[in-house]
């Protein structure tokens, strides 16, 4: 048996996680270093996976791992990895060792005597980080939906004591106060996405029996099932199908989230400290977009084009909506949280949209949105904690005084609105370019977003970074070696992936040509084709 | 005499025991209503096995009694506990896990 | 060859990194790194100049691919640059402005903090602006539409201590991004109509495509021409950005970005020619515009918003131009070449002037400066003689092509567009004396500042009047150079085309009603302000000039409409997502949390109560196995 490298990716991080949790109380550095190897070791590894993944392998899955689990069930222990996926595991690797460096203090005891001897927040807070990196690893390798749908739910519970126990304390209120708006929104968080994922259970369920009805023995294996479709051994009533993907969409419309579902995470990112908002929407909720495509498109391909037309214009909707609400907001993370909802409907248009700009720009989007907001996100946090008030109305010429932190949030604003040199532009502009040749009237409005999008971060940057210094932010120090570490690669990274992204498009390319072939989809023609190069390529 | 006649006899001290353990609120007296409903249960499992030829309804008497037994030891300890915390054996007084 | 276009963009961009990275350490050399870099760029662009001509008229194309920029599925982008007359124009006028610009920089600059990053800035928008016109499609052209907008967002915004210019700052972002969207939705539908979104198979098979295809491809690309170039309707910014510091309206708000939305008409000239619409959408936007900015120059006091009303003017005439399909193409850019000398050369002596007169803009506070700044007098004053199209000097040349053109537009059509270019010549003449007049004519009328430090006129450095002097030359020469021979038009005509228009008057009529009517302009504005003496303190006016002043009240109707507009919807809907859409969760939530609670009562603590409802399930147990037997 060959090396089970893709649970070991998973595994090596939730190893570190105990290992980390375990390390007595009076050693906290040494759990962070500990905590920060184990997340580097995950990153390696990913990189293997990326090294040996071959994109023209022509398999849907690579790197496959199979066993047999609940044999009465038929559970199984599979995983895989396409190109999708493999990426996103990348992503979320990577990510992962700078949210660490960025709440590499987040987590330190309040001053004064710690209450008591085995009191270990620092230890916690690091173990619950390599905690959900492990089940989200774990989520993006499943292909069997029951496994799948384990660490989907799983990962709700260290989030869950990530948002409510290590939430922010600034914001100009009592202790209690922030205590209780910060526990309210982990509450909510965890209520929000349980009843997305109970929705999912009785799909998952659902999807069981009849499985086990059809096929005599019930499976979930993703690749058992889209295989039995296509020998038409297995065949969905048109209801059953939809009320399925219903089921399965649901959970992953909250987890992404798309609107109207959207209202736990501006709480949550608000409330959380900046690196946790970060895992949150960087890398948590990258798992419901790509369930989205991996999921929903594969074992429900008829009932997805049955429910296009009213995501479309649910996610263009949460593309307006989102940036509308974060121009009218006046807390710093709050805004970023609405911006991000805005972007994910960008990437559920492109999902939906069912063109191979729309997948491949919209997986391509999901790196990029997590690189970006990670650098904005971060350097936001940075700034709070120099101030302790996450109001934008606190701040202003903040530039005069800490000229490169200014300079790394422009940066990372000007990704947010997609200039094109950063990497978001080209997913974004493949999302467009996508929507727009199946539906040209989406792709227009959606346009509208761009320029919403330069309205919010634009007014975001002048009222904190520029005019007159204000007196509260004078004397605040620039960013410190440890932070230029964090924000320094993620912008190299975001100037690279914009001007070469075909390391990525390369890997996603054939994965999401698989995915647009299993919905029986292909791209719109030209009208007036000028090269015949483009004429093979889309018949391919 | 007809067999049936004491399938009527354990239903009437079925009855009689399930209104003792609704209505009385002693924890003795309750008690032994639940004996009286169990004894019930008995007589019937015995006239069945009769009735049927068979000695499966007179095994089961025996287990019951012995979950009885074993029923008394443990509730007896229960009320005598709770009446010595609280000099009462009113099963209304003991409503302490009630929200 | 071929490779160093590519040079041709590095070269500044280099600058740029190095300048904005490399720290306080660049401090003392960072200006003459951003000047050399500049100036290397240049070179490369005389080198390849060179090259072309060496070559015969019709193989005057380099092009050199460097890498494949996005590959997914049907979708092709690629970094590759095409090198052609139009390009190399501008890439000439870009390197050449923009160098003697950066050596202006560093004596203006020279007191400023913060020197190294305006450098690092105006060399990261050389590199846009020469991506802008040397990339080969139009998603690479995109990168540099909004690299120079980000520029241009930058140093708008580079004394952004001032609460006015982050907010110029800004407005000149936001405006460009609602053009940059017409852009973008341009290049879908080319992608959708053409599979490709390159210049050379979009261009060569435009006429295939349907005409209202063509019309809304042409219509979206005017969109990002309005937007870039400041053409009504979304030419508020322009003004405003005149708070970025001198240099900058020089290079990016005079010579060259603002005229990026000619190049793009004209680079898409073979959509236009086959879509008559959306060319009658154009010239109709160069002619509202050419009268537009004239009419908010005649009104303002800060010379450089003044100058900024004749930019947008100036730009109107090219965009007119341009609209008017092959007739105007080559006299569109050729106008534009002219414009970038004078009108930079002119903005670099309204800075000299400032320079010396303690950063004052207000025109009434000038006065008799021909004495104390004689250069920038000699050199202003060309600038402004060939601006207003006086015979013989650049302006002339080419403004003049353009009214010839416009009437040959032929019809009623033709007679509207000459007469309103006839008019804008007239009102250019009329406010640019007045600049003249009010700055160089006259007497002193400068008083003591706040703090009570007087201006002590002064001619400028060195660093200054050198790049003024080359820019008057330019100003001067070039208009003539260009018309000897028909020198440009058959530089040009590869690319762009040509048509000679037949026009119902005759090109010397058309000269002489010029002059008529740039003497009546000039002597209306003589006899307003040099005659007598001027108020420092603008008078109330009559309403046009209020208006005027106002910038023709769009700023207002932007402020009420779209400002205004947008605060209440944002807040109504921040409000709406509180109480309807997180209400709705938060009512589930409640209604549980109540139901719960109602059904706690039940469990009152009565064992009895617990009994009665065990017995009772049993019963019903009990009665409903029975009666599924009996059924």
């Amino acid at each position: 048996m060959s090396f089970p490298l893709l649970t070991v990716t998973a595994a090596v991080p939730a190893a570190g996680a105990v290992v980390t949790a375990a390390v007595p109380a009076a050693r906290r550095t040494a759990a962070k270093w500990l905590a920060l190897a184990f997340a580097l070791a995950t990153l390696a590894l990913a990189g293997v996976q990326l090294a040996r993944f071959d994109p023209d392998s022509g398999k849907p899955f690579q790197l496959t791992e199979s066993h047999a689990w609940i044999k009465d069930f038929g559970v199984r222990y599979d995983l895989g990895v396409d190109g999708i996926a493999v990426v996103l595991i990348a992503l979320t690797a990577l990510l992962i060792p700078f949210v660490m460096l960025a709440g590499w203090h987040d987590a330190d005891p309040l001053e004064g005597p710690a209450p008591n001897r085995r009191w270990r927040p620092t230890q916690g807070f690091f173990a619950l980080i390599l905690m959900v990196e492990a089940m989200v690893v774990i989520s993006f390798e499943a292909t069997d939906v029951f496994l799948f749908y384990i660490f989907f739910e799983a990962m709700l519970i260290p989030m869950y004591f990530l948002i409510g126990g290590f939430g922010d304390r600034a914001g100009g209120r009592s202790e209690e106060e922030a205590a209780a708006q910060r526990s309210y929104a982990a509450v909510k968080f965890l209520l929000y996405n349980l009843a997305g994922g109970l929705i999912m259970m009785a799909a998952v369920i659902g999807l069981y029996a009849v499985t086990a009805h059809q096929l005599g023995t019930g499976t979930f294996s993703l690749q058992e099932i889209v295989q039995a479709r296509a020998d038409g051994r297995l065949h969905f009533a048109t209801v059953t199908e939809r009320a399925l993907f219903l089921g399965f969409f649901f959970a992953f419309a909250v987890k992404a989230p798309l609107w109207p579902l959207h209202t736990w995470l501006p709480g949550a990112m608000g409330e959380a400290t900046a690196p946790v908002a970060v895992l949150i929407t960087a890398v948590v909720d990258k798992v419901g977009t790509f369930a989205m495509l991996r999921f929903c498109l594969q074992l429900f391909p008829e009932a997805s084009k049955w429910a296009t037309p009213v995501i479309i214009v649910l996610s263009l909707i949460g593309i307006l909506y989102g940036a509308l609400l974060a121009v009218g907001q006046r807390d710093i993370k709050r805004l970023i949280a609405y911006a991000s909802i805005s972007h994910f409907g960008f990437i559920i248009l492109g999902i939906f949209a069912m063109t191979t700009q729309g997948q491949g720009g919209a997986t391509l989007y999901m790196v990029n949105h997590g690189i970006s907001t990670a650098a904005l996100m971060l350097v936001a946090g940075f700034l709070i904690s120099r101030r302790g008030s996450r109001l934008i109305g606190d701040y202003g010429g903040v530039q005069k005084v800490a000229p490169v932190l200014a300079g790394t949030f422009l940066v990372g604003g000007l990704a947010t609105l997609s200039l094109p040199g950063l990497a978001p532009f080209v997913s974004e502009f493949l999302v467009l370019v996508g929507t727009f040749s199946r539906y040209p009237a989406v792709g227009i409005v959606a346009t509208l977003g761009i320029v919403l999008a330069a309205l919010y971060v634009l007014v975001l940057y002048q009222r904190t970074m520029t005019g007159p210094v204000r007196e509260s932010v004078r004397g605040m120090p620039d960013l410190r070696v440890r932070e230029l570490v964090v924000v320094g690669p993620l912008i190299a990274l975001l100037i690279f992936l914009g001007v070469y992204p075909r390391p990525l498009t390369q890997i996603i390319d054939p994965a999401v040509g698989r995915t647009m072939s299993q919905v029986h989809k292909t791209d719109p023609k030209p009208d007036v084709p000028t090269a015949p190069t483009n004429d093979v390529e889309a018949a391919k | 005499m007809n067999p049936v006649n004491y399938l009527y006899l354990a239903a009437l001290l079925f009855t009689i025991g399930a209104a003792g353990v609704l209505i009385r609120r002693n924890a003795i007296v309750i008690f032994m209503c639940v004996e009286l409903m169990l004894n019930a249960c008995n007589l019937a499992f015995v006239t069945f096995a009769r009735l049927h030829g068979n000695l499966d309804g007179q095994i089961i008497a025996f287990f019951t009694m012995v979950v009885a037994a074993a029923e008394v030891v443990i509730g007896l300890a229960i009320i005598v506990s709770i009446f010595r915390s609280r000099h009462s054996a009113s099963v209304d007084d003991a409503g302490l896990l009630k929200l | 060859m071929e490779n160093l276009i590519g040079l041709l963009v590095a070269a500044p961009l280099l600058g740029a990194g190095l300048l904005l990275c490399g720290g306080p350490r660049l401090d003392r050399a960072g200006h003459w790194i951003g000047t050399l870099l500049a100036a290397v760029s240049f070179a490369l662009g005389a080198v390849l100049f060179a090259d072309l001509l060496g070559r015969g008229r019709e193989d005057r194309t380099l092009t050199s691919h460097l890498f494949s920029w996005v590959p997914v599925g049907g979708f092709r982008a690629d970094v590759g640059f095409q090198l052609d007359q139009l390009s190399m124009t501008f890439v000439l006028l870009i390197t050449g402005v923009g160098t003697l610009i950066h050596l202006y920089s560093v004596g203006y600059m020279e007191h400023d903090e913060r020197r190294r990053r305006f450098f690092g800035y105006l060399n990261l928008f050389l590199a846009a602006m020469l991506l802008l016109v040397l990339a080969d499609n139009y998603l690479l052209l995109y990168v540099g539409w909004e690299g120079v907008g980000l520029a241009s967002y930058l140093l708008i915004g580079f004394w952004q201590h001032k609460p006015s210019a982050a907010t110029a700052a800004k407005k000149a972002f936001l405006v460009n991004r609602v053009g940059d969207m017409g852009l973008s939705i341009a290049i879908m539908l080319m992608f959708t109509t053409f599979g490709t979104f390159a210049f050379g198979p979009v261009l060569a098979h435009a006429t295939d495509a349907g005409e209202g295809r063509l019309t809304a491809i042409g219509l979206m690309l005017l969109l990002a021409a309005c937007g870039k170039s400041a053409q009504v309707p979304l030419q508020s910014w322009l003004g405003d950005a005149m708070e970025g510091p001198t240099p900058v309206s020089a290079l990016i708000h005079a010579a060259t970005m603002v005229t990026a939305g000619v190049y793009l008409i004209t680079r898409s000239g073979a959509i236009f020619n086959a879509a008559p619409d959306a060319q009658t959408a154009v010239v109709t936007v160069g002619a509202v515009t050419l009268l537009f900015g004239a009419i908010v120059g005649c009104a303002k006091d800060d010379i450089k918003k003044a100058l900024a009303g004749s930019t947008m003017s100036q730009i109107g005439y090219m965009i007119l131009a341009a609209g008017l399909g092959p007739v105007g193409y080559v006299f569109a850019i050729m106008h534009l070449v002219t414009h970038g000398f004078f009108k930079a050369g002119l903005f670099l002596g309204a800075g000299s002037v400032m320079h010396g007169m303690n950063d004052e803009v207000d025109m009434r506070r000038y006065g008799g400066l021909r004495t104390y700044m004689p250069v920038t007098f000699v050199t202003f004053g060309l600038g402004y003689l060939a601006i207003i199209g006086f015979p013989g000097l650049s302006g002339f040349f080419s403004k003049d092509k353009i009214i010839e053109a416009a009437f040959a537009k032929g019809g009623t059509e033709g007679w509207i567009l000459g007469g309103a270019a006839l008019l804008g010549a007239a009102i250019t003449a009329y406010y640019m004396t007045r600049v003249m007049v009010l700055t160089f004519f006259g007497e002193k009328r400068w008083q003591p500042d706040a703090e009570g430090n007087a201006p002590h006129p002064h001619e400028s450095p060195r660093t200054m009047t050198i790049p003024m002097v080359v820019l008057a030359f330019g100003s001067v020469f070039a208009g003539g150079l260009f018309s000897i021979n028909d020198t440009f038009l058959k530089w040009l005509e590869p690319v762009t085309g040509h048509a000679e228009g037949n026009s119902p008057v005759s090109a010397l009529t058309v000269t002489i009603g010029t002059m008529v009517v740039l003497v009546l302009g000039v002597a209306l504005a003589w006899a307003q302000y040099g005659r007598r003496p001027v108020p420092v303190t603008a008078p109330r006016g009559n309403l046009l000039t209020r208006a005027a002043r106002r910038d023709l009240l769009q700023d207002d109707f932007n402020h009420v409409v779209l400002v205004r507009g947008g605060e209440h919807l944002t807040r109504s809907l921040v409000y709406a997502d509180h109480t309807l859409v997180d209400g709705v969760v938060n009512g589930t939530a409640a209604s549980v949390g109540g139901l719960s609670g109602r059904m706690r009562r039940l469990q009152n603590g009565y064992a009895r109560s617990y009994a009665v409802s065990m017995f009772g399930g049993a019963a019903v147990l009990i009665a409903a196995t029975l009666l599924m037997r009996a059924v």
